[in-house]
């Protein structure tokens, strides 16, 4: 198929699909740049709380879009790399002084590496009984860290007050740094989403998840290909967890390894728009300011009423608009392309 | 070189249960030839497909693929070296587009993914699918899919290339595009085995043809001698032709 000529169409689908490329970049700069002049408008501090952790979860859910939207591995157990990152972070800090930053980058590792680990059995499993396994280890990696006093047991671990600063992550008095570095996260992470997408990462995790069996015979190292996915997912996830330990400043087991973590990674990026660019923002955006505002008026956390609502949402996105909230866009894009 | 063939199925045997799919198959593939792989309904033609394209493995025997014994790679490992086929039910990546589903075969030769769109675009030229490029692979027609399923193996640049009933369902018309274009694909030096069922579409394409019935090989030679032969008449052509 080597063609001494390039046939125009060649040339005009190239040339099309690099503008789409980048006008999605300017758009995504754009958006990234009203959401970083929101802390003007927004001064009630329980409204930066929330938007703090709308923009984490975004963040999050974005790592959990990586291997359960792209590769298809439906995974319900990523509070497990969450916890290891929250607590990688705040041991070396409490304990032996190191920096966040580095801490931050040690429990993205070490959650890297047990993604490794876990997925080496698990990616054997198919469709539920792989998310089904996920919950256990999850369940099970609580439990552990329940009874190992080393990290604090049941009663967890505080992070000591200090001067606000950038440079241990503590920020009493004035939360909107926390903003800034959540907002920092999730570009990070929709980037890295955007550049895989085009990458043969990309490509070959969609072909897993669309089918395994084509995919292998078309050169997909399918196994491989899951386990990546799984690194780089669990990664970014527990970046994630490391924040949330700063911004809270005192974790234990529960605060930050208990299933309802693991689902509110999961459920943004289903509701938006499983394996897509924005799916896990717009879900964010809808889905933690309504769980915030429920759990303030319901009392606290324990009650199911934000599990009542996520189990509606799903089950009304399921019916009405599998694909997510964005396919409705998506429509409308494809038909201004056709024209 | 050219002597060497491009594929040897030694002695092969694939059971399922107490099902024996292929029972001791020996078929040579000559480099640059089409070769076609006839036989009734549940003959076996597309678990032979399967076992060399390394879907599963072999019960007994194995594959030699120039001059390599390739009988324990993976099926990707197969496609590295040259192997690429077609499902005889169409397994299209669902949520992507036409281009994007052939640029997944491009990447076992190009790794950057701009290199891998060109090929993609060019093997979408060569199998006339160009106006489709940007569509749903949802949304193409079943033969449509049958010719996506070709272009995403021809991605691969392929050295052998299986094509399982990618006629099936076709009008004349779109038959004779197909013709022409597996025709097109062995003149870049690619050899092919296909399996049809249509004998007006198979026999004046391929150069030799495989008969098999009931997992084994029942008879092998040109379209010619293969459709004289009284074995094949009764096991298959025979059948066929009252049928229709
Ligand atoms: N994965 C499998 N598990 C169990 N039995 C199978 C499997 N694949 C094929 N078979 C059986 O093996 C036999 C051969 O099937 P195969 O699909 O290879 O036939 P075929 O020649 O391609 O037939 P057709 O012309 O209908 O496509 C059939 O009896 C089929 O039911
Ligand atoms: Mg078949």
């Amino acid at each position: 198929m080597t063609s001494a000529v390039l046939p125009n169409s060649v040339l005009a689908n190239e040339n099309a699909f690099a503008s789409r490329r980048r006008n999605q970049l300017i758009i995504a700069g754009l958006i990234f740049a009203a959401v970083a002049a929101l802390p003007r408008f927004v001064t009630d501090v329980y409204m930066q709380n929330v938007l703090i952790l709308t923009l984490m979860f975004a963040a999050l859910s974005q790592s959990w879009n990586i291997l359960g939207g792209y590769c298809g591995q439906i995974s319900l157990g990523h509070a497990l790399y969450f916890g290891v990152g929250a607590y990688a972070t705040t041991v070396l800090f409490v304990k032996y002084g190191v920096s966040p930053w580095f801490g931050m980058l040690a429990g993205g590792a070490m959650s890297a590496v047990l993604a490794l680990a876990l997925g080496w059995p698990c990616f054997r499993l198919k469709g539920h009984y792989f998310s089904i396994a996920t919950i256990v280890i999850a369940e099970i990696g609580l439990l552990l860290v329940h009874n190992w006093d080393y990290l604090g047991g049941a009663l967890g671990i505080q992070w000591p007050f200090g001067p606000d600063n950038w440079a241990t992550l503590q920020f009493a008095r004035d939360k909107i740094p926390y903003f800034y570095f959540a907002l920092g996260l999730f570009i990070v992470t929709w980037l890295v989403t955007y550049f895989i997408e085009e990458s043969r990462w990309g490509y070959w995790w969609r072909a897993v998840k669309d089918n395994p069996e084509a995919a292998a015979s078309l050169g997909v190292t399918v196994f491989e290909s899951k386990m990546a996915a799984a690194a780089i997912s669990a990664f970014f996830t527990a970046i994630g967890g490391a924040f949330y330990a700063a911004f809270v400043a005192y974790i234990d087991p529960e605060s930050v390894m208990a299933f309802r973590f693991s689902l509110l990674m999961a459920l943004p990026a289903v509701l938006g728009g499983i394996g897509t660019l924005w799916g896990p923002a717009v879900g964010a955006a809808i889905l933690i300011p309504i769980t915030e505002i429920t759990r303030s008026y319901a009392g606290g956390g324990g009650s199911g009423l934000d599990l009542i609502i996520y189990g509606t949402l799903i089950m009304v996105v399921a019916l009405a608009k599998p694909e997510g909230i964005l396919s409705i866009f998506r429509r409308s894009a494809k038909s201004e392309n056709a024209s | 070189m050219s002597a060497e063939p491009i594929l040897k199925v030694e002695n092969v045997t694939r059971r399922f249960g107490g099902l024996v799919a292929n029972s001791g198959v020996n078929v040579e593939v000559r480099q640059g030839e089409i070769l076609g792989l006839i036989g009734p309904n549940g003959a076996g033609k597309s678990t032979l497909f399967n076992l060399i394209a390394g879907a599963f493995p072999p019960s007994e025997g194995k594959f030699i693929f120039e001059g390599k014994d390739i009988t324990n790679l993976s099926a990707p490992r197969r496609c590295q070296l040259g192997i690429a086929r077609t499902f005889q039910v169409p397994k299209s990546f669902d949520t992507m587009t036409v281009i994007e589903n052939v640029i997944v075969g491009g990447f076992v030769r190009h790794p950057g993914a701009a290199a891998a769109r060109r090929a993609a675009l060019e093997v979408l030229d060569f199998a006339a699918l160009s106006h489709r490029a940007n569509s749903p692979a949802s949304e193409l027609t079943p033969p449509e899919k049958r010719r996506l399923e070709v272009a995403r193996a021809l991605a691969t640049q392929p050295r052998l290339l299986l094509l399982d009933e990618v006629m099936t369902g076709l009008t004349p018309s779109e038959a004779r595009l197909g013709v022409d274009l597996v025709k097109r694909v062995r003149d870049q030096g690619v050899t092919v085995v296909m399996v049809e069922h249509v004998m007006e579409i198979v026999m004046p394409l391929v150069d030799r043809a495989v008969v098999l019935d009931l997992g084994r090989v029942l008879a092998e030679g040109t379209p010619a001698e293969v459709v004289r032969d009284p074995r094949v008449i009764t096991a298959y052509l025979g059948e066929r032709h009252r049928a229709a």
